[in-house]
């Protein structure tokens, strides 16, 4: 059968398909930038979180974590080798670029999905098992298969998925779900819409040839830019009160919040007066780059903050 | 079939790229094994930790 699904045009063996890809091909499909984000994300919300974890138990329940998104990564690059081979952003993935077969990223993801799980619950506990499940059904079930091709809102509900982690990290520690850990899940849930269109404003061509309903392509670049400032406000201002208010950073974080939330808006601000159709798109580039320190440093105040009082069991 | 036979018969040939990706990717293979056995066990010990150096009346 791989013989048969092996051959050329001319009927000859395509020994690079059966050999397979290499370890590199497969490390790609755990879309490893994304993983360190969710890492460090989830690495706050333990660290914040009250009562304190073993240090070995609490790396094991990273290392899960960051296993669990990897699978999701995988099992996303499965489902969307299709829209991938359109996409100039992604065609050099692995799998449409031809280097693995699309059942292999599938029989990679599906059991590191499921023994990430298992790990997380032997590990820690049965709710941030069921946070981390939730967490890979969510993103490849209803974002992937589902809210990705099929409306606008696609990151804004699927972003779900990627502002989990604090919240497993969190669970890991205490066995429940504190409105601290939900206020570090709000902050990355408002972040995803406004760094995402940032970037599809810019692969706005990528989007539309694969038919991926973003909101550039669907309701155009104006309406992105008014829905991005509009996040970029709300995100500032939640960002640095939400905090404080919960007890779980001080003025100096506001401070640092309100700065970086301020240098946010202005960047949107900027992408807002940008006049469509420049095809540059240097305000939202700079927007996107922004993005990702902001939330960086935004995690990393509260970190520093915390004193890693959550890890000193 | 019978050409997949014939084409089976004459083996199949990996350049010396192919080999070194295969074998790279069977390393690897057994060192994600080999860490697997390494984390269950640090796993059982840090779950077990206290009562093994104590253990419960």
């Amino acid at each position: 059968m791989a013989y048969s699904d092996s051959r050329d045009a001319d009927g000859a063996l395509d020994t690079d398909v059966l050999i397979g890809g290499s370890v590199r091909d497969y490390v790609a499909l755990l879309k490893p930038r994304v993983m360190s984000l969710v890492v460090f994300t989830a690495f706050v919300g333990m660290a914040v979180a009250p009562g304190g974890i073993d240090p070995v138990l609490g790396a094991l329940a990273l290392l899960a974590i960051a296993i669990g998104a990897g699978a999701s990564g995988a099992l996303n690059m499965w489902y969307d080798a299709d829209i991938d081979r359109l996409m100039r952003r992604t065609m050099k993935r692995p799998v449409p670029a031809g280097r693995l077969e699309r059942t292999d990223a599938l029989a990679f993801g599906l059991p590191l999905a499921f023994g990430s799980v298992a790990f997380l619950g032997l590990a820690t506990n049965i709710v941030a098992a069921g946070l981390l499940a939730f967490t890979i059904f969510f993103y490849v079930v209803v974002y992937t298969m589902w809210l990705k091709r099929s409306t606008p809102q696609n990151i804004v509900i699927g972003g779900a998925a990627g502002a989990l982690p604090p919240v497993i990290g969190w669970a890991a520690v205490t066995g429940t779900v504190g409105i601290e850990s939900l206020i570090l899940f709000l902050i990355v849930f408002l972040w995803t819409p406004p760094h995402f269109w940032a970037l599809s404003l810019y692969k706005r061509e990528d989007y539309a040839r694969a038919g991926v309903p973003m909101l550039p392509v669907v309701a155009g670049e104006a309406s992105t830019k008014r829905h991005i400032f509009a996040y970029a406000i709300v995100l500032a201002a939640v960002a640095a009160i939400a905090p404080p208010l919960a007890g779980m950073a001080s003025l100096l974080y506001t401070v640092v919040a309100g700065a970086l939330g301020l240098v946010f808006v202005w960047l949107s601000w900027q992408v807002l007066r940008t006049p469509d159709g420049d095809t540059a798109h240097l305000a939202a580039r700079r927007l996107f780059a922004f993005s990702l320190l902001y939330l960086f440093l935004l995690f990393a105040v509260i970190l520093a903050e915390w004193g890693f009082s959550g890890l000193v069991a | 079939m019978t050409v997949m036979a014939a084409d089976d018969d004459q083996g199949l040939r990996l350049t010396e790229a192919q080999k070194k990706r295969r074998r790279a990717r069977s390393l690897a293979l057994a060192g994600v094994l080999a860490a697997l056995v390494v984390l269950f066990y640090v796993l059982t010990i840090a779950r077990m930790g206290q009562n093994v150096v104590t253990p419960p009346m």
